[in-house]
């Protein structure tokens, strides 16, 4: 009963990373529908920036902030560099692209902080959990969902309730009718991006104090699995994204405890993501949200 | 000839079948996928366990080619349920579960793969010839299938598949039919790539390598068959004309993947339209 307990509250705090790290992708892909691989990318640069700041400063905060400040300027600065001219070539450009910029940070990441990755010097949070009804909880990871939870909302309720909300969501359904009304596009897609990266950024800080460990290749566990949450939540619903993403992180936890022998991680989230769409060949959501 | 570049050769044969049969499925066609690696490693994990269990190697090319289009034809199926950027993550997900089911199963080697497939009984020679001119006959065959009924239905089904309904082409046979060929093609360069490494990890049919051969036809200019073998050539001397770099080498295949896409999006192939129009307009 315990280790259904476990692996339960294992998917569930999976999912809330997965939720955190592909709700920027589904921004994204709603506005300009660019599949934004190198998204993995920015949350492995904001763990590495986390955790060099942590360890420069001994401060978590500072590491925090500059970890979500630095990562929203790039991946800011990624859409008007590299997207922003090619939006008219057909999509297989842009995804192209965006692997080419995954390539090279992971590159970067590995000459400039090593193959081995980087540490905490001192990590209080590592390893330390606490008991809640028999069932073991790291700390961290009841944070990651916590804040998963506290940021997912506070989104939810800035793309419903405010001005700012409710132009961004007039952009994704009909771009042009939102400029006639006075609506900064550009401004629309910037904003994407900032909030995409802060919260993949967030993500990635929280992973990487979990693990106290980043690899230069820590962000593909995320890379391909955020891509196959965006499509079966429905591309570009956020609703829809978060369930799949609680649905994946559960299918895997479960999944690698029964079919370990047959098949691996990765493939168990393939075969979710394969089975879903045949069944419903537009994801869990219907349009765009 | 020595050694080195007959292995080059073969090598870039291999690569340019590879590619080209990308091109059928996502060039012609229009139907991207970014799991074409499964079907070249289904080809090559055919070969490979018919050679060690005693099967001539010209024997199991077949075998490679039809077993990959059958996967080909229910990966096929799958593009008349989901379009578009749906198709390229399903298409994905298939070369995941591949990958994982590979890496599982003892039956086939699992993580260690296979090793010590016999040779073919060819010769270097021989080999090399065998690739070169598989390659030959699948530019030839590419080519013809451009120029014929099926490439025009191709090309309307890639443009806009209402349109195609209304003047009797039916899209979805003709999606088939491009999965059937394009997976069979990649089948045969699977095989032949068992001849020439005579060893197989799973690692070598990785969602990298599908990014690759997708890399090389867009590159080489998506649709185009000469642009596309110039692709294929150009990606896999990549590593042997850079090996000057060795640490950053990585590092500049990105840099070119981003800056090529940038650039000259339509690929090597239209770089003479560009130029033309360059000197035409003053």
């Amino acid at each position: 009963m315990i280790y259904y307990a476990d692996l339960l509250v294992n998917g569930l705090a999976l999912g809330c990373l997965y939720a955190m790290a592909s709700v920027g992708l589904t921004l994204i892909y709603g506005l300009l529908r660019i599949l934004h691989i190198a998204h993995a990318g920015v949350f492995t640069l904001g763990a590495m920036i986390g955790i060099s700041l942590t360890n420069l400063t001994s401060s978590l905060v500072i590491g925090f902030t500059g970890a979500i400040c630095l990562s929203m300027i790039a991946g800011c600065l990624m859409y008007r560099i590299f997207y922003e001219r090619i939006l008219r070539e057909p999509p297989h450009v842009a995804v192209l692209i965006s692997i080419g910029l995954l390539i090279v940070m992971e590159d970067s990441f590995r000459i400039i902080f090593g193959e081995e990755g980087i540490t905490l010097h001192n990590n209080p949070f590592y390893l330390k959990t606490v008991d809640v009804a028999g069932i073991q909880l790291n700390v961290v990871f009841l944070a990651l969902a916590a804040i998963a939870v506290i940021t997912l909302t506070g989104l939810a309720y800035f793309v419903n309730g405010t001005r700012v909300g409710i132009a961004w969501r007039a952009t994704v359904s009909k771009p042009l009718i939102a400029t006639s009304f006075g609506v900064d596009v550009i401004k629309v897609r910037y904003l994407a991006f900032g909030i995409g990266s802060m919260l993949a950024a967030i993500a990635g800080v929280m992973v990487a104090v979990m693990n106290n460990l980043v690899e230069p290749s820590f962000g593909s566990v995320v890379s391909y699995k955020s891509l196959a949450i965006i499509v079966l939540g429905g591309l570009g619903n956020m609703n829809g994204a978060l369930l799949a993403s609680l649905c994946l992180g559960l299918a895997e936890s479960f999944g690698t405890a029964f079919f370990d022998s047959y098949l691996d991680r990765n493939a168990i989230a393939a075969l979710v993501l394969i089975v879903v769409l045949m069944a419903r060949p537009s994801g869990f959501g219907r349009g765009t949200a | 000839m020595n050694a080195y570049v007959l292995g080059l050769l073969t090598l870039n044969s291999i690569m340019i079948i590879f590619a080209l049969s990308l091109n059928v499925i996502t060039g012609y066609c229009g139907q991207v996928s970014l799991g074409h690696a499964a079907f070249y490693g289904i080809g090559a994990y055919t070969s490979a366990m018919m050679a060690v269990a005693g099967v001539p190697f010209l024997a199991t090319i077949p075998a490679a080619m039809v077993l990959s289009a059958i996967f080909g034809y229910f990966v096929g199926l799958t593009s008349l349920r989901v379009r578009h950027d749906f198709l390229a993550i399903t298409t994905m997900a298939c070369g995941f579960l591949f990958l994982g089911v590979v890496r599982k199963s003892t039956f086939l080697g699992g993580e260690l793969g296979i090793s010590s497939v016999p040779p073919s009984g060819l010769g270097s020679l021989g080999d090399t010839l065998l690739a070169v001119g598989s390659a030959l006959v699948v530019i030839i065959l590419s080519l013809y299938i451009q120029k014929n009924w099926t490439g025009l239905a191709f090309r309307a089904v890639e443009s806009d598949e209402d349109a195609a309904r209304t003047v009797a082409v039916n899209p979805p046979s003709y999606k088939l039919l491009a999965f059937c060929l394009g997976t069979a093609l990649a089948g045969l360069a699977g095989a032949l790539y068992v001849n020439y490494a005579r060893f197989i990890v799973p690692d070598t049919f990785s969602f990298g390598t599908s990014i690759a051969v997708l890399a090389m036809i867009t590159i080489g200019g998506i649709g185009s068959t000469f642009g596309v073998c110039a692709g294929a050539i150009l990606l896999t001397l990549f590593p042997e004309v850079f090996r000057f770099l060795g640490n950053y080498r990585l590092l500049t295949y990105g840099s070119l993947l981003i800056l090529v896409m940038m650039f000259i999006p339509k690929g090597l192939a239209g770089v003479p339209a560009i130029l033309y129009r360059r000197s035409s307009s003053p």
